[in-house]
């Protein structure tokens, strides 16, 4: 089987049950009505009683709140979303009690103990009930919050200026929203532990901390490993590791992301950039098929971090450490930035992109069918892989690409490491089993058969092709981003660009289509290499190139029938499915 | 005179009386479990059919008995929340972490009497289909620990406890869990948490509320070591006869802890609203009175956490006149029945029935600060209100204690304390803030008074820089 039999309609959801109606119930959200569902999904997606901060939410009104996260258990212990409610007057006979205008009496939320103040309830654990109405911006509801941000603030450092969290730190932001500009606390701070070595990624200032306890939860229920925990009491609670310094799960970074404020940073980010100088590019993880949804933060052409990027249909909010940390190749010193070419038994010599495609084309132009092979890499875009099958095509060549395996985890790491095997398959440019053809192209060269080998992305002198068999080629063309063995032994050096230097998509291990935007630019000569590869195509056969990185992709959904009816733009920031 | 009414307290502080089985049978122990257990199903006059076991949670009910930990909520209320269609076991959970300060009561059933809490727990977990029940004892009982599994070991060699229960089929088996010291612990859902062997962090309510998701998430029943003792009491009584003790709607007796500056500190079980407050701390029976040529300043009525009375302070009560009228009558403070209802209606509570009499030998400040120490250590710190604010009363309240008042302190405490009830996970934060809010309310003179001596004495010290604001030593 080489290319699937996918249908050549677009994919269409399979036909669900039709799904029973949506329960709802009536509620005021700031006086106006909104009807939502009484059930909603909870942290783990199943059906539960929808929430005051919920309901607030299909309102349009946001409820703040710091340890309430959507994809965590709630804890209900930062007390910010407390809000006023009300609810309908029922009479001694059960039955609403009406006012004047026939609207139901509402009975506002007061203590128990004291009829006459407000109580406020937590909007993130308090389920709605018919009629209820939420005061989320009444004079009561913003004393609490006014209250709450007193209390976390009087044993905070307020160190902001030093802080890594400036500019996306929680504390400060609800602070402008709903704090006060200063405090009645006259007394002295309790000290706790600084730079805290929590483990070999993460450092905690619990001076910092505001309990909120995310971090626990997350590693405890998501990344199933209960290293954090809570010692002492009251006022003196710290975060603690079971071992210090050994909090060192693959998942360990997210609670940087998760923690509303400055107490967990990543040793690997801190000290390195203010965040509100970061541009954020919206991108893809590439160092496994599952293809995390990630924002990359640069400036000026440098990248200094990877976050996760919300999508449901992948990773969720989360992400990997060993992926979230695996960015610095992007900016290594000895990335290929030069176009190189050898003429035979010459030195190598730099020369333009005009000319190595006119040299390339050239030999894909008089190779006889047959005599060019393509090994490509499942890191390389569809678009490229596009490109590259028409290539093949025109030449008749054998194709292939490398796998790369490790072990997969339970929650996001898949043992598929290529980050575009699906995309490598459905553009043809190899079997289901990547490496079944490479004996075939290696019994070719030595045989004298194969005189061209065009290589993207991956050394061949680690999958068996070494660089004895490599040197009996007439040409070797060659496009990567770092240098190896491989490159070394090219003839024609193309250099190409990382993904964070390019547009493009890729297919993860489930069928997701998922595109990619650049963040910074190649170093050098580099290019993306569906540019330079639309050009030798239209030097080897005549195609006119695409304008942009849309109209390829939207020629190559009208030519790889998984991808039929896809539009660029209809991809969208999460991406869609489609059928392998 | 009004007389202590001895129905828990029966037999424990008799001369020979011992923690033993075969004592605890000498003085009729057990009889209320082989009555309840060959108990027929009761016929009613609808013609429907109760079980046993139905027919004892409706006694329960019947007797009016309310809890004796401190909420003073109805026992068969509680009961009748049980999630009975789960699916899921039922269990029952002792609270014997008896830990509100000034409170004496339990730690006596628990040390001379536990087979009468045991019978107690053996009916209620019967009551309510429970096979595993747990007694989690406060950390610092150790003896009374050690106690209560001797006691168990006993009542399972009769046949009480274990498999088939007195020839039944009934199965029960019942644990004591020590805890390790915390205040918070007492708090049901975070006994609960203790108990499941992790931080005593009290659940938020709404979801968890043990009725429904108690412990391991199953149904579960919490009550009070005094509580369930009661049950045993209302087996043998009945519930017409039961509730013939103490006033309507307070039901039954109770031991109070009484403590303080009077000349008879101790505990003493009353018929509930038979004898007022002032009964409680002047008549010989009780409490004997202040010291000599000393004057009553305030009362603690409900343990360290409820709200302060001043002597002198009259209260409006509810009064149900001959003809069913309500009307509102004044009460003074030594007039008020030692009851639920007449404490919450002058604005504080019987708690956990613990009574501190402070004379007028106290002061008011230095007795706060030394409560809001307290809940400063005590708090857990899971949510944020009293997590930050008990820690901030304790400094504040320190100050004042120690030479750093300031006049505006009165109204600086009131804010922090303010900013705590109502808005926490558990009762926690009313516990820290009432002493506050009601202390600077009664006694807010000496408060000012302490504050302005104190700006007044770092005015005249002339030079010399204001030390910076005293704070705790951390512990």
């Amino acid at each position: 089987m080489s290319a699937p039999a996918a249908p050549s309609t677009p994919p269409a959801p399979a036909p669900a049950p039709a799904a029973p109606p949506v329960e709802t119930m009536t509620v005021k959200v700031n006086g106006k009505t909104v009807q939502v569902p009484k059930t909603m999904p909870d942290w783990q997606g199943k059906p539960a009683p929808t929430t005051m901060l919920q309901a607030a939410r299909i309102a349009g009104v946001d409820i703040p709140h710091y340890c309430y996260h959507d994809k965590l258990p709630v804890a209900g212990n930062c007390r910010m979303c407390l809000v006023e409610f009300g609810t309908p007057m029922i009479g001694p006979d059960r039955k609403p009690v009406l006012n004047e205008d026939g609207t139901p009496k509402i009975a506002r939320s007061v203590l128990p103990y004291e009829p006459g103040t407000a109580r406020g309830a937590i909007a993130c654990a308090t389920p709605i009930s018919p009629g209820m109405e939420i005061y989320a911006d009444s004079k009561a509801t913003q004393q609490m919050r006014e209250s709450v941000l007193e209390s976390l603030l009087i044993n905070h450092p307020l160190d902001c200026t030093i802080c890594d969290q400036a500019g996306e730190c929680k504390l400060q932001e609800y602070s402008v929203q709903h704090g006060k500009a200063g405090s009645q606390f006259v007394e002295a701070k309790v000290h706790k532990p600084k730079a805290v070595d929590l483990g070999p990624r993460i450092v905690l200032d619990d001076e910092r901390c505001i309990l909120c306890t995310r971090c626990i939860r997350f590693t405890r229920d998501i990344a199933g490993d209960d290293a954090l925990g809570i010692v002492n009491r009251g006022s003196y609670n710290t975060i603690g590791a079971f071992e210090p310094g050994r909090f060192d799960n693959n998942y360990t970074l997210n609670t940087v992301d998760l923690c509303p404020v400055g107490a967990l940073t990543s040793k690997d980010f801190r000290f390195k950039m203010r965040v509100w100088f970061l541009k954020e590019t919206k991108s893809l993880c590439t160092s496994c098929g599952t293809g995390c949804n990630i924002t990359i933060g640069s400036r000026e052409g440098v990248i200094h971090r990877y976050e996760p990027r919300d999508n449901d249909a992948v990773n969720g909010p989360w992400m990997c450490d060993s992926g979230r940390l695996n960015y610095r190749w992007i900016g290594r010193a000895d990335r290929l930035k030069e176009v190189l070419r050898t003429s035979s038994g010459g030195p190598r010599e730099r020369i333009t992109w005009n000319a190595a495609l006119e040299t390339a084309a050239d030999i894909l132009r008089r190779a006889p069918q047959g005599g060019v092979a393509f090994v490509v890499s499942a890191r390389q875009t569809n678009e490229e892989l596009f490109l590259l099958k028409k290539l093949a095509t025109h030449t008749g060549a054998l194709t292939d690409s490398v796998p790369r395996e490790g072990d997969p985890d339970r929650l996001l790491v898949s043992a598929d490491r290529n980050p575009n095997s699906n995309g490598v398959r459905l553009t043809g440019m190899a079997f289901t089993e990547f490496g079944f053809n490479l004996l075939k192209i290696a019994d070719g060269i030595a045989l004298g058969r194969i005189r061209t080998l065009v290589v993207f992305g991956e050394d061949l002198t680690r999958e068996g092709l070494g660089p004895e068999l490599l040197a009996k080629l007439d040409a070797l063309i060659v496009s990567d981003i770092l240098p190896n063995a491989t490159t070394a032994a090219a003839t024609l050096l193309l250099p190409g660009a990382a993904h964070a230097e390019k547009r493009g998509t890729f297919v993860n291990v489930k069928g997701r289509l998922q595109r990619f935007q650049k963040a910074v630019e190649p170093p050098g000569d580099a290019r993306p290499e569906s540019e330079f590869l639309q050009e030798l195509v239209q030097a080897v056969t005549g195609e006119e190139p695409a304008r942009s990185i849309e109209g390829l992709f939207n020629r190559m959904a009208a030519g790889v029938p998984a991808f039929a009816g896809v539009e660029w733009a209809r991809i969208g920031d999460a991406g869609v499915t489609v059928q392998l | 005179m009004p007389e202590p009414f001895k129905l828990i307290l029966k037999n424990l502080d008799e001369p020979g009386y011992t923690p033993d089985i075969g004592c605890y049978q000498r003085h009729g122990g057990y009889e209320a479990l082989k009555r309840a257990l060959a108990m027929p199903p009761r016929e009613l006059p609808d013609g429907k059919k109760l079980s046993p076991q139905e027919a004892l949670r409706e006694d329960v009910k019947a007797s009016g008995l309310r809890g004796r930990g401190g909420a003073g909520f109805s026992a068969g209320l509680k009961w009748s929340f049980v999630d009975r269609r789960s699916g899921k076991p039922i269990y029952l959970i002792c609270n014997a972490d008896e830990s509100e300060p000034g409170t004496f009561k339990d730690r006596q059933i628990l040390h001379k009497d536990p087979h009468q809490l045991i019978e107690g727990m053996i009916l209620s977990c019967w009551a309510n289909d429970v096979k595993l029940a747990y007694i989690y004892i406060r950390g610092e009982m150790p003896h009374g620990a050690k106690l209560l599994n001797q006691a168990l070991k006993e009542a399972r060699a009769a046949g009480f406890l274990g498999k088939n229960i007195l020839g039944t089929g009934y199965d029960l088996e019942i644990h004591v869990h020590r805890g390790a010291g915390a205040y918070i612990c007492g708090e049901e859902t975070g006994l609960i948490e203790s108990l499941e062997g992790k931080r005593a962090y009290p659940r938020i309510k709404p979801p968890y509320f043990p009725a429904v998701l108690g412990l391991y998430m199953c149904p579960t029943i919490v009550n009070n070591v005094e509580t369930l003792c009661h049950v045993k009491h209302i087996v043998l009584m009945g519930p017409a006869e039961y509730a013939k003790l103490g006033t309507p709607n307070n039901t039954g007796t109770r031991i109070v802890s009484l403590s303080g500056d009077v000349r008879r500190p101790g505990y003493y079980e009353i018929q509930v609203g038979r004898v007022t407050l002032g009964e409680l701390i002047f008549d010989q029976n009780f409490g004997g009175g202040l010291k000599a040529g000393r004057s009553l300043k305030a009362i603690i009525p409900g343990g360290s956490s409820s709200k302060v009375l001043k002597a002198g302070e009259v209260f409006k009560l509810n009064h149900k006149g001959a003809d069913g009228q309500m009307t509102k009558v004044d009460v003074p403070l030594l007039d008020l029945p030692y009851d639920f209802d007449s404490l919450q209606q002058a604005g504080t509570m019987s708690g956990s029935s613990a009574i501190i009499v402070l004379d007028d030998s106290r002061s008011m400040v230095e007795t706060l600060g030394n409560l809001s120490e307290f809940y400063a250590h005590e708090s857990c710190g899971q949510c944020t209100p009293c997590r930050e604010g008990a820690l901030w009363l304790a400094k504040a309240t320190h100050r004042l204690c120690h030479g750093e008042g300031r006049k505006a302190d009165a109204d600086y405490l009131t804010h922090i304390a303010q900013n705590i009830q109502g808005r926490t996970i558990c009762a926690f934060g009313e516990a820290a803030s009432w002493p506050v809010l009601s202390f600077v309310k009664k006694f807010r003179d000496e408060f000012e008074a302490q504050g302005a001596a104190d700006e007044a004495a770092h005015a005249n010290a002339r030079g010399s820089v204001r030390p910076a604001a005293g704070s705790l030593p951390t512990h």
